[in-house]
This record gives structure tokens, C-alpha cells and sequence, in this order.
């Protein structure tokens, strides 16, 4: 792992946007931190790297990175996400989305990008609840969970969002922890390399809105979750099935190479440019 | 027995739905708004409120599942601020288009870019030709009091128009203030129960918005127009219906203060009304002659009225929380001149921008305005740039 102090120096506003908003337990952090590693670790430049964030506390990211940002608007950091990358192919895109605006309000972007295989990296931040509008139940809220508008319990399913976009199409699709720091640095690192539309799903407690409500006596309880509940992919695969359902699988579930659909309009043009008759 | 309590202007607009006995409310959470729902859904939660909660995925399906359960014959509610109501314009047009009369609470916002969460007027001001009544709080009683209004206004067989109730984000909001809550029996007596027609009835099958073509789209335009119309005096009757039944009045449809002999008016609009209320009495107490108008109707809009209002001024000054682009003034400014211009009154005006993205509205703005009207009236011609209430407008005052 690269010296942290130096990163932060190199990659973030760190002397114009800090301190950050994120409470005390908040795993945001923690993706900012993988997030600057990994794009350190591809050698890309700064200038290079587009972050298109979305609302919520997720968004607040993209005020701290040192990269070209964008603050969007809610659900709708994909499109903005789609428009830069058909612009300039060049460029890494990367959308960073919470799950509310990501998989609820957005969901429609989501599954459209997917299917088209935009070349773009979306890292969607999952805490399972609306945390910066004060805890209202979002699309990724586990069926019987308490939240500020479930206080008997969140009586609709939750999106499984690594069968979503897979499902939907996307090239790549992983999901990682905050507690599993080098895998996670690992994720986001393949997932900016790799062509087409990549998702990785990040789960990312927050103590605050949803912790409390249920039953965590504190974050560092939420980070123990993380730990035991969940197992590597290859290890998830060799449970039988009652133990398959208690366990969150976590590492890569789609490693696609399909080329992106910018560089087959990209192919396109220059072919119908090729056959274009002189005058 | 009413009760006084100490509630947020959030508050009071949960506590309004629950007095109106609404029979669906749906949610989704914005900044200012959220505690709106959020009280809602604790009282659902503990039995305070007997309505059916629903919490769908973007402000969008709000408005269509409340356009759903409202063409079922039900009394909706829901609240909203800023991009969520940019979110929700297809499906909110199309609800006053459609004739389904529920009542909206919001918490205004500034809209982006760049990004902002804080108050201003634009999301709702925007909004104001997409044919929904719009009434303007200035206090958290009003806010309480207007959506108890709003659903006798809505409904009236003579109206039939969704209302809006819109309040200054923050300022409004999340100020907690002395209210009097009126008891559930004193409501019922002045608001009916929901009788609203069924649209969609299996014994009677019909289609809601079908193909329409022109002269039918303009009849149905022209019988919203004139319902609009008939809304001007129903608005100003069901607030004098309610000071009979509740002892306190929020003067219909625009409020004056201080008028009588006034030779400078100032215009306003929402909370900064109070503020502006002490900025008269201190010009007042220097011998100036200034009163105040604030519109609390902007939709119908009291051209009539507020023209009287004006008549015989030597001039007129508005204050916006909202911008016209293309006009380079406000937008109240915009309709203060038109019912000008309808009656026919040539008058120096000015128009005064602040208050935007957050910023504060102070009784020293205000101060400074009010100097900046009296010169127009002692130049006897109107200003033709917008002034910006913000900080350089207070150097100025001090150079």
C-alpha cells in the first residue's frame, strides 16, 4: 500500500475541502482512500480521470478528489457519466453513486448503461438506506429492516445489485467492503482497467441512519459484520445452499472484455468514413 | 380544545395532513422537506394518523401514484423542494391538468447550478403556469392553516384545482415557532369529508387522458382558466370562512400592512414579509411614507386587487427570492408590473433580487430597498437593472 499522506496530497483538495462531512463510522472514507490508490497504482494522471458523482453523502467525494469532478443531480450521474465518455473515449470515467441514487431513484440509468456497455466505472456506495436525507428506506434496504419510514420493518425486497447488473449486461461486476481494504483497492483498480461497463458494489456502513435502528451497538459492530458475514466468492461457491443464503458474497462475479460502446460507435464512424466516395 | 405547541414549519405541514384526515400520503425524501413525511410516517407508525403511507423510488412516482389514488376519488398529500418538484413537473402539470385537487406542501429551494440545498423561491415560482393554485406562507401558523384551507379551496365544486402551499426552505422549515393546533372536531366541521368524484369506476368504465385533439385541448384550457378565475374569490372566501370558525385570518389573498397613506409600497412574498414589516415601521418612525403588500396568492394571481392596491402610489419596489432570466428582475416584480399595466398605472417600479441560495433576507436589505424606492419616487422613473440584495448593496449604503 502506497504511503497514505502523500496520496492524499497528490489526489485530494486537501488543503481547500477538509475537513470532510462523513459521521464518525462512516466507511465513505475509506472508499476515497481505495479510490486514490487504485487510480495512483494505474499511473493515470489526475487530468486524465473524470468523477461524476450523484446526491447524497456519497456525492460529497467528489469534492474532496483532485480530478476532474462533477456534482450531478440525484440518479443521474450515469447519463452525465455516458455523455462525457461518448465526448472523449480517452478519458476514465468513473460514476461514484450511493445505493439510493444509484439502484433507486437512478435505477433506470443503471440497468440502461449496463446494457449498453458504456465504458464507464460505476462504484456505487452501499449503506442500505437514504443516510444524507435522515434515514428513509431506499431500494437496497433488507426486507424487515427498521428505518425513518419502516419503523415496523422495510416490508419490500431488496435489489441484489450484483445480480442486477449482470443480469442487465454489464462487462465486469464485483462487490467489496470497507473492511476488505486491499481487495476493495484491488476491485476498483480491475474495474477502471477493464473495457465496457463495470459496477462494483461497495458495501459501506452507515452507523448514523441505519446502524442504530438496527440492532449494531456501534460502527466498529457494522465493520465485524462485514468480516463474518461475508466470504470471498471462490470459498461462497463451495457452501451448501442454506449457508449460500446467510452469506454476502464478496470479489468479481463478471470479468467481460467486450470492447465499450464508445469504441464500437468510435469503429463505426471510421468505417462509414473510410467508404465515403471523394466528390 | 386547540392546543399551542412549539412546531417547525415541517411540522405544521404534517400536522395539517393529519387534521384534513388525508387517506394516502407519499414520500420521498428531499432536503428541505424530509421532515415533512418523515413526522407523517411516525404518526402512521403510532396510530396518530390513519392513513396509508407509501414510499416509492423518486419523486416522479410520487406524483403519479398520488395522480393514481387521486383518480380513485382519494384526498392525497404529499411535500416536496426543489429538484425533487423539477423531478415530478411531468406528472404534477398533468395533475392540475386533470383536475384531480389534492394539496402539496413545499419547502422551497433554491434550484441548481451550481449545486445548492438552501432556500430561495425559484423551484416553486418556476413552476407557477403549470396550473396549480399557489399560496405563499409567511409563518408556520399560516403553513398549518393554509393546507387546511387549501383542501376546501381544492375541492370546491367551483374550483376543482390541485393547491400548492409553499414556504421558505430553512428559514420557514426548520424554525420552530408557536402554533396553535387546532383540535380534530373544529377541523371536521370545516372541512367536509372527501367527496370526490371517482374518475376511474368499473360500473361506469372511462378513459382518463385520452389523444386529445386542439379545440377539445382549448376547451378544456379555457374551463381550467376560468376555474382559476372563480378560485380568486373562493380563496378569499374559505380564509374569511376559516377566521369565523378559528379566530385568525390570513388575509386571503394579499396581505396589507401599513397602506392606507402610503405613498412608496414594497412588495414581498413568504417569510421575509416579517422582516419587511420592521423595515416599514423604521422608515415609518423616520418619517418616510412606506407601506407593505405580500402576495400570498401567486396563482390566480390578483391583478385586480393588487392594482387597486397600487393606484394613486408615487412608487412601487418588489422583492424577489426568485429570478426571471431574460428579464433581468424577479418574477413577482414581473406579475406586479402586469396588473400594473392592467390598470393602467404608471408608476416608477424597482425590482429587488436576494435571499437566493440561502442567503439571508436582512431588515438592513430590506432598509436599503426601501431607500432605493424612494428614489425612484423622488426621480419619478422606474430602475431599469435588478438591485442585488447582497453584500455590496449594504457597502454601497455605508460609501
Amino acid at each position: 500500500m502506497s504511503d497514505v499522506t502523500e496520496l492524499i496530497h497528490q489526489y485530494l483538495r486537501h488543503n481547500k475541502k477538509f475537513p470532510h462531512v462523513f459521521c464518525p463510522g462512516c466507511g465513505h472514507g475509506i472508499v476515497l482512500g481505495s479510490l486514490i490508490r487504485s487510480v495512483h497504482e494505474l499511473a493515470l494522471s489526475k487530468d486524465e480521470v473524470v468523477l461524476v458523482a450523484g446526491i447524497g453523502c456519497s456525492g460529497r467525494i467528489a469534492v474532496y478528489v483532485d480530478f476532474n469532478t462533477v456534482h450531478t443531480t440525484h440518479g443521474r450521474a450515469l447519463t452525465f457519466a455516458t455523455g462525457i465518455k461518448m465526448a472523449n473515449p480517452d478519458l476514465k470515467v468513473i460514476a461514484l453513486m450511493g445505493d439510493g441514487d444509484a439502484f433507486s431513484i437512478g435505477g433506470n440509468h443503471l440497468i440502461h448503461a449496463a446494457r449498453r456497455n458504456i465504458g464507464v466505472t460505476a462504484l456505487v456506495l452501499n449503506n442500505s438506506i437514504y443516510g444524507m436525507t435522515g434515514g428513509q428506506s431506499s431500494a437496497t434496504t433488507p426486507k424487515g429492516a427498521v428505518s425513518q419510514t419502516a419503523p415496523f420493518g422495510h416490508l419490500e425486497k431488496s435489489f441484489d445489485l450484483v445480480k442486477l447488473a449482470s443480469a442487465a449486461g454489464a462487462n465486469g461486476v464485483s462487490r467489496g467492503t470497507v473492511f476488505h481494504v486491499n481487495m476493495l483497492d484491488r476491485l476498483i483498480a480491475e474495474a477502471v482497467s477493464r473495457p465496457g461497463f463495470n459496477l462494483v458494489e461497495i458495501m459501506s456502513p452507515c452507523f448514523t441512519q441505519y446502524g442504530r435502528k438496527n440492532k449494531f451497538k456501534s460502527a466498529v459492530d457494522m465493520f465485524k459484520w462485514l468480516k463474518t458475514e461475508t466470504s470471498p466468492l471462490e470459498s461462497w461457491e463451495q457452501l451448501p445452499p442454506e449457508e449460500k443464503a446467510k452469506r454476502l458474497p464478496i470479489g468479481t462475479f463478471l470479468a467481460g472484455q467486450e470492447p465499450g460502446l464508445e469504441v464500437l460507435y468510435g469503429n463505426l464512424r471510421d468505417d462509414l468514413a473510410a467508404k465515403e466516395q471523394p466528390r | 380544545m386547540a392546543r399551542l405547541d412549539a412546531l417547525t414549519g415541517n411540522e405544521c405541514a404534517a400536522q395539517a395532513a393529519r387534521l384534513c384526515r388525508v387517506d394516502t400520503v407519499v414520500g420521498y425524501p428531499i432536503t428541505p422537506q424530509s421532515s415533512v413525511v418523515e413526522s407523517i410516517a411516525a404518526m402512521v407508525a403510532n396510530g396518530k394518523m390513519s392513513s396509508k403511507f407509501i414510499t416509492p423510488e423518486s419523486e416522479h412516482s410520487v406524483m403519479s401514484i398520488l395522480k393514481g389514488a387521486g383518480m380513485m376519488g382519494e384526498r392525497v398529500f404529499t411535500a416536496t423542494s426543489g429538484q425533487g418538484l423539477a423531478y415530478m413537473y411531468e406528472p404534477y402539470f398533468s395533475m392540475s391538468t386533470a383536475r384531480i385537487p389534492m394539496v402539496m406542501a413545499l419547502a422551497t429551494r433554491e434550484m441548481i447550478s451550481p449545486v445548492t440545498v438552501w432556500s430561495g423561491m425559484q423551484d416553486a415560482h418556476s413552476v407557477r403556469d403549470a396550473g396549480w393554485i399557489h399560496l405563499y406562507a409567511a409563518d408556520n401558523q399560516e403553513i398549518l392553516d393554509s393546507i387546511i384551507q387549501g383542501y376546501l379551496i381544492a375541492e370546491h365544486p367551483d374550483v376543482i384545482i390541485p393547491v400548492h402551499v409553499c414556504y421558505d426552505g430553512f428559514y420557514l422549515s426548520h424554525q420552530t415557532a408557536e402554533v396553535v393546533v387546532p383540535d380534530q372536531e373544529a377541523v371536521d366541521a370545516f372541512l367536509p369529508p372527501c367527496a370526490l368524484t371517482q374518475m376511474l369506476d368499473v360500473n361506469d368504465p372511462a378513459m382518463v387522458d385520452s389523444n386529445t385533439p386542439g379545440d377539445l385541448m382549448m376547451e378544456y384550457r379555457e374551463d381550467h382558466l376560468a376555474s382559476m378565475r372563480r378560485a380568486l374569490d373562493v380563496v378569499a372566501e374559505v380564509d374569511a370562512a376559516f377566521a369565523a370558525g378559528f379566530g385568525r385570518s390570513h388575509a386571503g389573498l394579499l396581505e396589507t400592512y401599513r397602506v392606507d397613506d402610503a405613498e412608496e409600497i414594497v412588495v414581498t412574498i413568504g417569510a421575509m414579509s416579517g422582516t419587511a414589516k420592521d423595515a416599514v415601521d423604521a422608515a415609518r418612525a423616520k418619517g418616510r411614507s412606506v407601506g407593505l403588500i405580500r402576495v400570498r396568492c401567486l396563482r390566480p394571481f390578483p391583478a385586480k386587487a393588487l392594482g387597486a392596491l397600487l393606484a394613486g402610489r408615487k412608487a412601487v419596489g418588489v422583492v424577489d427570492r426568485s429570478v426571471s432570466f431574460g428579464w433581468s428582475a424577479g418574477i413577482v416584480y414581473q406579475e406586479t408590473l402586469a396588473a400594473l399595466g392592467l390598470a393602467g398605472i404608471a408608476v416608477p417600479t424597482l425590482s429587488a433580487i436576494g435571499g437566493l441560495g440561502g442567503a439571508d433576507i436582512r431588515e438592513e436589505h430590506l432598509a436599503r430597498v426601501l431607500d432605493l424606492i424612494h428614489d425612484c419616487a423622488l426621480a419619478g422613473r422606474s430602475r431599469q437593472d435588478a438591485v442585488w440584495m447582497n453584500h455590496e448593496l449594504l457597502s454601497a449604503q455605508r460609501r
